[in-house]
């Protein structure tokens, strides 16, 4: 994966920095300074007609399509880590979310929670960062809200953002859908983003660094969808990682799932961190990854049109659906013996979404 | 990664499967010591490979399972001190005491930190001289040349502000008294290929004598397993009992000398209680005289206090080997990583852990 | 704890046996460890590292040990099965 451009600051913080250096509690109090903030900050950089009628709603029409409507929070700590920050996190993981249900992303809608005393410089940075991620996205960011609590009350920043998408085409994409003899494919190496983070807080240096895997997988949905492609579900791989994915469509659509360990990629140096802090790079969070079930017979295209794509270079089938119940994962161990590949019980990498 | 996927082969796994099969006639039970041996055996499905005759006992090798409830207490009372930054190995933090645990000392606001090697708490120690800074020592003989060291290292470097809770527990003393006890059933061991690693395998060479049982020094990875394993029951089948080395590539006979020196420089061997088992005479090791000033429950004058374990609990089973992590009632009911009863259910090293990640449901393991 | 991986040394620094300390390579990742345990290792070795320690130097000849008993076991059984 090449290493990814550098969010372009346009020019310096349009907040003027001498007079705020960091965010108070009266940027968040309706007044005055909310206002400056709002139409020098998020204005200038989320720039589009929607945002400017500066209602209390943006007001979008739709002809006669279904519409996907999803919600996330975004508390990742630290706010900026190789390979992405909480910005782009806020966009494309609610971006992917839409495209997991097969929609095409159009608008998101965007809401702050800062602490009170973050540079303002920071904030500048990840709403850059939110810019340059919703122009690559292809999604506009047509509303918002801006709270500001105490210090020591929140961590830097917190962001939520949900999102509405048009599904332009008939097929129904959920856990439901599953059926026995789909093939399981995921479209590139697990356990990046997780990895990623923890190796910033271990202090563990790397070679070439584990960049987080956080990207927009939306457009390789939208080509499989124009290539005709049936997709019987898609799920997006965030915490709990693979495992967590799997064991929960398992569960809804009651039928077992069959993969292999060894045909589940890892790089070599994910592989080495979670060796040597005991983890499991199965049940660790990915940022741009998602397990597809497609039918046998439109697999191996699938496989082809995400392998020819930058963003799918790695994607492979791990395993297959069979008809069983009651629903689990099964995994085939490196030494070829099954065992249940059950959901991690706990947080093992606390605050890494 | 090099010396260590090539050891994961699932081809050469099954050629280890089949001798195995080939040549045990008759049921033995084989104890693997080292906890780390055990999350590979439940991870892996090693167990699955073998001949149904042959029944892995897993051990009471887990340091974190086996430090006392009083040891717990004493580093809760430290952590929630004002002032104190407490460091510490990362599974120790969800282990219960008697009322709480670090993590919830952390939440509290204690200055509760994980740390990955002892070096890191000298350094937080060196950086912070208004802080006392404490490293919780828990281990076996693996991890005392890396305490050991720090300790010299702060004595070198006369650091006033940083001590060691000292809970380093010895595995042949464990050994002696699990195999003198009256329902032992194992008839040979694995024995901890790091902790040998340090020691080297002489002090085998008695215990294998005395009590009869091969002890085979074994490493990690499946097929470091899987041939410690055929290298016992070789013995066994055979009617011998001694000490072999499974784990050449990093284990010699007489281990590693410099770090044997510098724990006996720092540590003397002292009595020690293990959590579910009891007291072993000669199985710790404490600081010497000379290293006082770094030894925490002096400094903090900790005082001993009354300990409460859970009734329910059956950690002590477990690790002696007698019961199986899921035959315990509580077993992911009322015990569980979130909400555990005992330790054994937190560790990285706990049986019960390594059984609830991998291995929730009877029959866990699908037949191939 | 007894959790140990292999890794390369890549580097090292410190005269004084006691606190010399090397960069390890561990599968691409690097981390510091101290090699005071190991006085006869140097760049290129492979070592055992437990709590930022190496413990042990990695015998690349005994490394291979586990596939040679492998492959004798094979051997005998080919032996014989063509004997019998």
């Amino acid at each position: 994966m090449s290493t990814p451009k550098p969010v372009e600051f346009s020019g310096a913080c349009p907040v003027p920095i001498s007079q705020y250096p960091h965010v108070l509690l009266a940027h968040g109090g309706g007044g005055k300074l909310m206002h400056q903030l709002i139409g020098k900050m998020f204005l200038e950089a989320f720039r589009n007609p929607l945002l400017e009628t500066q209602h209390d709603a943006a007001v979008m029409e739709l002809t006669g399509n279904k519409i996907a409507f999803t919600t996330d929070s975004y508390v990742v700590r630290p706010l900026f880590f190789p390979g992405g920050d909480i910005g782009s996190m806020a966009v494309h993981g609610t971006v992917n979310d839409l495209a997991m249900a097969g929609a095409r992303p159009l608008w998101l809608s965007s809401a702050f929670i800062i602490e009170e005393g973050l540079p303002m410089e920071t904030l500048w940075r990840v709403v850059c960062s939110m810019r340059d991620a919703a122009k690559k996205c292809g999604v506009q960011i047509v509303t918002g809200d801006t709270k500001v609590v105490d210090k020591g009350k929140g961590d830097g920043v917190f962001i939520n953002t949900a999102g509405v998408g048009v599904i332009g085409h008939e097929q129904k994409i959920a856990p439901q859908n599953v059926r026995p003899g789909d093939v399981i494919l995921v479209n590139g190496d697990v356990g990046r983003h997780g990895m990623a983070i923890m190796a910033v807080r271990e202090g563990l240096e790397f070679e070439s660094r584990i960049e987080s895997d956080s990207a927009p997988v939306a457009d390789a949905v939208m080509e499989l969808l124009r290539a005709g492609i049936e997709i019987h579900c898609l799920r997006d791989l965030t915490r709990g990682g693979l495992t967590s994915a799997l064991n929960e469509i398992s569960e809804v659509s009651n039928l077992t799932f069959l993969v292999e360990e060894k045909l589940i990629p890892v790089r070599e140096d994910v592989h080495a961190a979670c060796e040597m802090l005991g983890l499991d790079p199965f049940q660790v969070a990915c940022e741009g990854r998602f397990a597809a079930f497609i039918p046998e017979r439109d697999a191996a295209r699938a496989l082809e049109i995400l392998r020819a794509r930058p963003d799918g270079a790695g994607a492979c089938a791990i395993g297959r659906t069979d008809a069983g119940n009651p629903a689990k994962v099964l995994l085939k161990s490196a030494i070829g013996v099954q065992r249940i590949l059950d959901m991690a019980s706990g947080e093992q990498l606390p605050r890494i979404c | 990664m090099k010396f260590l996927d090539e050891y994961r082969d699932a081809g050469l796994a099954e050629q280890f499967a089949r001798e195995l099969h080939r040549v045990t006639t008759r049921p033995w039970k084989i104890m693997e010591v080292c906890g780390g041996q055990t999350h590979a055996i439940v991870k892996f499905g090693i167990d699955e490979l073998l001949p149904k005759q042959i029944e892995l006992i897993h051990g009471p090798g887990c340091p974190v399972c086996v430090t006392p409830l009083e040891m717990i207490d004493k580093a809760l009372e430290i952590a929630a001190r004002p002032g104190v930054v407490f460091t510490s190995f990362g599974d120790m933090l969800r282990v219960p005491g008697s009322a709480t645990d670090l993590l919830s000392v952390k939440a509290n606001g204690g200055d509760v930190r994980i740390v990955y090697s002892p070096l890191d708490a000298v350094k937080l120690a060196e950086q912070n001289p208004a802080k006392e800074v404490v490293f919780f020592g828990v281990g076996f003989e693996t991890t005392a040349p890396a305490t050991a060291m720090a300790v010299y290292q702060a004595a070198q470097k006369k650091l006033a502000n940083f001590s060691m809770l000292i809970s380093h527990v010895l595995v042949p003393p464990a050994i002696e008294a699990l195999m003198s006890s009256p329902n032992c059933q194992v008839q040979g061991f694995l024995a901890a290929g790091h902790v040998c690693t340090v020691m080297g395998f002489e002090e085998y060479l008695p215990l294998a004598k005395k009590y009869r049982v091969p002890i085979v020094v074994t490493g990690f990875e499946p097929l470091d397993i899987l041939q410690g394993v055929l290298m016992t029951v070789r013995q066994l089948e055979s009617g011998r009992a001694g000490v072999e080395n499974q784990y050449s590539r990093s284990v010699c006979r007489e281990g590693n000398r410099p770090a044997q020196e510098l724990i006996k420089r720092i540590f003397k061997i002292v009595p020690r209680k293990w959590r579910g088992i009891g007291e072993i005479p000669q199985s710790g090791l404490g600081l010497r005289a000379e290293f006082a000033a770094f030894d925490a429950e002096k400094k903090f004058g900790v005082a001993e206090t009354r300990v409460e374990e859970s009734s329910e609990c059956m950690s002590g089973l477990v690790l002696q080997g007698q019961i199986k992590p899921h035959e315990c009632p509580a077993f992911g009911v009322k015990c569980a990583p979130e909400h555990p009863l005992g330790a054994p259910m937190v560790s990285g090293e706990g049986a019960c852990a390594a059984y609830y990640r991998y291995r929730r449901q009877p029959g866990a393991v699908a037949t191939k | 704890m007894c959790l140990a991986i292999p890794g390369k040394i890549e580097s090292v620094t410190g005269d004084d046996p006691l606190s010399r300390m090397g960069k390890i390579n561990f599968g691409g990742i690097f981390k510091e460890a101290c090699l005071a345990y190991v006085p006869e290792a140097t760049v290129g070795d492979y070592v055992i590292v437990h709590a930022g320690f190496a413990l042990s130097r990695v015998d690349e000849d005994e490394a291979k040990k586990v596939f040679e008993y492998l492959r004798q076991i094979k051997e005998l059984g080919e032996l014989k099965e063509d004997g019998s």
